[in-house]
């Protein structure tokens, strides 16, 4: 049974580090705009470097 | 006619016209940082927003510009002078993005703040419970003998340590809530919801110090986490309406310009005072209520009256905040400030109306307030009976107390009316009906009377070409019609698909019709006497304009505002329900009578002004009776607030939106019997769920009194009533795909 001491913290450590990671994207606002998300894959790579130059 | 002014902008009538000045509201960071947010509508792909960013990227000193789709909103840092968002909002209304300003000040942050608040309650509740679960399975299905003492205790503790901040952290929406009615002493659905929760939390605390053999935190944290599901639906689909509304107030706090010592001065619209002078040109929305002082116009007072024909505006004529100066530009002077104009007046009037109309106490609460003291003093007099009657150590007394709580199960009742509503909402969102809030379906399934609004509601609110007429005629027509913003014109151009002819020296002769010139010939389309030079009167019936080909002919188009196409079944629907339909309109008794007539309502009233229509209403309430007032203009909306419940189509102003509970989109009014009906089963499948609550509590209760509950057997009651009532609320999406 040993096992557990080792195997539950990292299930716990690997659960919260997904829980900090969603908490995080939250923070940075990375849901305000999910359809434009969606359509911004769809603008040419190329024009889009040049964008950001 | 009287003056006749010719407009010289004429080519630049089908593109928006930018008569703001956006650069007061620039805001300004260290280092000569300059940022704006526009609102941007009719973003509809992937190339309107590469448009859009890119153009504004080849601009030197832009170095940040962000659309987003999902909220219209555009934002552009530069470098630089402030004058350059005029610049800006030049290129994009340019590309045919209508343009206005997204006044951030105005906008709700409470609610923005409180969205985010439950999202991460739901994340940490979500993780909390995930990992339970998967200890719990161990705790519950094994015993001390085959997992062993230490095993068990380790358990315990880890659960113990990953529930109680879990449960602080994401329980507190509840809590607050809960301690809010406490104060005011009333009671809530979430009083004995944060009551279970705190007290599972302790018990299950209490018997892992002591090593006691079960704790409950699983069930604590899965009520938690799907309240708080159904809560976060609940708030997003109040927020979403609440914010166009913001927005449409917040596009309306542009700039006019005002004439001071004889110089054009451009003043935000929130700075206007009482007795500044305005100058407002074609197409402006007028900023302020006032008085003409100078030219003759037409007015658009759609937003106001809900009327389509444009009224006609002299020196001395009143105009109001929010109509639009459409056929020549005019000088006001302002009789009130903007605090207290006609439109302020109007959101006045309406939230006076809300706050009476919040006093509803929705089922839950009433469900709340029976079961509350009920549960709590048995749960009280277990705890004395065992402790001071049956001798008992008032440890286990109040162990077996906390249990008659607990196994009362808040989570059924708790669960009872939110679930219904999300699979409610979900329903009707699909058939594009919005709900915005989950008492509009209580108070809707009970509804006796239905005040109708005619202009816009019952018909369609824009007048339409009627008659059939020759390509020929209509490629003509539509060639002068789209230089004007006309509703006529505007009507013959959506009629007209054809490619446009290419006119000359086309000029708009205020208050008479458009004229131009075609291989020499000079056509006119306007006003009859105008046009054909006839004297003779205007037909009464429809509305109608003349089209003049220069000696070879005369053709009347003519327009009516129709019905929308199923209005007659949807009468005859609401009728059969039992519902008393009334139509309460500001238009003219003739015209009302007649569509009353046609569609056989006996009760119709007529030439209504705001403040008549919303009286109506309240009297109508003395009856005791539910009232849903369907309407779509601005003059509509106090009504709308003071109904019980109201709707709206998607094609109303956004601020009449906002204030009904619901909104509908399309052409038809069937999602009115739409709503009735989801919202009747909706009631009842929440009457029963609480009815199951019930039932299971007259059984479980006694038993638990006298203590044969063993926690195994309170475990399992508890998520089987909660299954339950999830599975009979789940029945409402069955039965509406019979339909």
């Amino acid at each position: 049974m040993n096992i557990l001491l080792y195997l539950i913290p990292i299930a716990l450590t690997l659960g919260l580090i997904g829980l900090l990671a969603f908490l995080w994207t939250l923070k940075n606002n990375q849901y305000e705009d999910l359809e434009g998300a969606s359509e911004r894959i769809l603008i040419e790579e190329e024009k889009e470097k040049n964008d950001k130059d | 006619m009287e003056q006749t002014q010719i407009s010289n902008n004429k080519t630049n009538f089908n593109k928006v016209e930018i008569n703001k000045l956006f650069s007061p509201f620039v805001k300004i960071y260290p280092k000569n940082n300059n940022s704006i947010i526009f609102k941007v509508k009719n973003i509809h792909c992937a190339s309107c927003i590469h448009l859009i960013e890119k153009s504004l990227y080849t601009l030197e000193n832009v170095f940040f510009v962000r659309v987003n789709m999902s909220t219209e909103k555009l934002e552009i840092k530069w470098v630089g002078e402030k004058k350059l968002a005029d610049k800006f909002a030049k290129i994009v209304s340019g590309l045919g993005y209508p343009i206005s300003l997204y006044d951030v000040d105005n906008l709700d942050n409470n609610f923005e703040e409180n969205k985010k608040i439950l999202i991460r309650s739901i994340a940490v509740s979500g993780f909390a419970a995930a990992n339970l679960m998967l200890i719990s399975v161990g705790l519950w299905s094994s015993s001390v003998e085959t997992m062993g003492f230490a095993t068990r205790e380790l358990f315990q503790w880890i659960s113990s340590l990953i529930a109680l901040p879990a449960i602080i952290y994401s329980g507190r929406p509840f809590f607050y809530s809960a301690l809010k009615v406490l104060l005011k002493k009333n009671t809530n659905m979430d009083v004995p919801i944060s009551l279970a929760v705190i007290l599972t939390s302790l018990i299950s605390f209490f018997e892992t110090v002591n090593s006691g053999e079960h704790i409950y935190f699983d069930s604590a944290i899965m009520l938690l986490f799907f309240l708080l599901i159904g809560r976060y639906l609940d708030v997003l689909a109040k927020g979403k309406a609440k914010k166009s509304a913001k927005e449409l107030l917040s596009a309306l706090g542009g700039t006019a310009t005002v004439i001071k010592d004889e110089k054009q001065v451009i003043v935000p619209i929130k700075d206007i005072r009482a007795g500044d002078i305005i100058t407002i040109s074609i197409g402006e929305k007028i900023p302020a209520d006032g008085i003409i002082l100078n030219g003759s116009t037409e007015i658009d007072l759609s937003l106001i009256s809900g009327e389509t024909l444009p009224k006609k505006a002299n020196i001395n004529d009143y105009v109001f905040a929010g109509t639009i100066n459409i056929s020549a530009p005019i000088q006001i002077e302002v009789s009130k400030s903007t605090e207290n104009n006609l439109l302020t007046n109007i959101v006045k009037l309406m939230e006076k109306a809300e706050i009476s109309k919040s006093k509803y106490t929705r089922i839950a609460d009433k469900a709340a307030k029976l079961y509350t003291p009920i549960v709590h003093l048995a749960g009280l007099f277990t705890f004395i009976g065992w402790w001071i009657f049956a001798d008992l150590a008032w440890q286990p007394s109040l162990l077996i107390a906390v249990t008659v709580l607990i196994i009362t199960c808040p989570c059924a009742l708790g669960l009872a009316v939110p679930v219904v509503q999300v699979l409610a909402n979900n329903s009707l969102m699909k058939k594009g009906i919005y709900l915005k809030s989950g008492d509009a379906l209580e108070k809707l399934s009970k509804v006796k009377y239905v005040i109708l609004d005619k202009t816009g509601t019952l018909t369609v609110g824009k007048p339409s070409l009627i008659g059939s007429y020759s390509e020929e005629d209509l490629q003509i027509a539509a060639s002068l019609a789209h230089y004007s913003k006309h509703p006529f014109s505007r009507s013959i151009c959506d009629q007209f698909n054809g490619k446009l002819l290419n006119l000359e020296n086309v000029k708009e002769i205020i208050g008479c019709g458009m004229e131009g010139y075609f291989k020499g010939k000079l056509l006119k389309l306007g006003k009859k006497n105008w046009s054909c030079h006839s004297q003779k009167d205007e037909n009464e019936i429809f509305s109608e304009i003349w089209l003049t080909v220069e000696n070879e002919k005369n053709i009347c188009f003519s327009f009516k505002d129709q019905l929308r196409k199923d209005t007659k079944v949807v009468i005859d629907e609401i009728k059969k329900l039992g519902i008393t339909p009334i139509i309460l309109s500001g238009d003219q008794n003739e015209v009302v009578k007649r569509i009353a007539a046609h569609l056989g309502i006996n009760d119709y009233y007529s030439e209504f002004s705001i403040e008549m229509k919303s009286e109506f209403i309240r009297k109508l309430k003395l009856q005791n009776k539910e009232i849903l007032m369907v309407g779509d203009g601005l003059n509509d909306a106090p009504s709308l607030a003071e109904a019980d419940v109201s709707i709206s189509p998607s094609t109303a102003m956004d601020i009449t939106q906002n204030t009904a509970d619901i909104v509908f989109q399309g052409e038809k009014l069937f999602p009115i019997i739409g709503c009735i009906k989801v919202a009747k089963k909706s009631v009842l499948l929440i009457k029963q769920n609480f009815l199951m609550a019930i039932i299971y509590n007259i059984f479980a209760i006694p038993l638990a009194i006298i203590g044969l509950v063993t926690p195994l057997i309170a475990a399992i009651a508890m998520s089987s009533s909660s299954l339950f009532v999830i599975g009979n609320s789940f029945r409402l999406n069955l039965k509406r795909k019979k339909l």
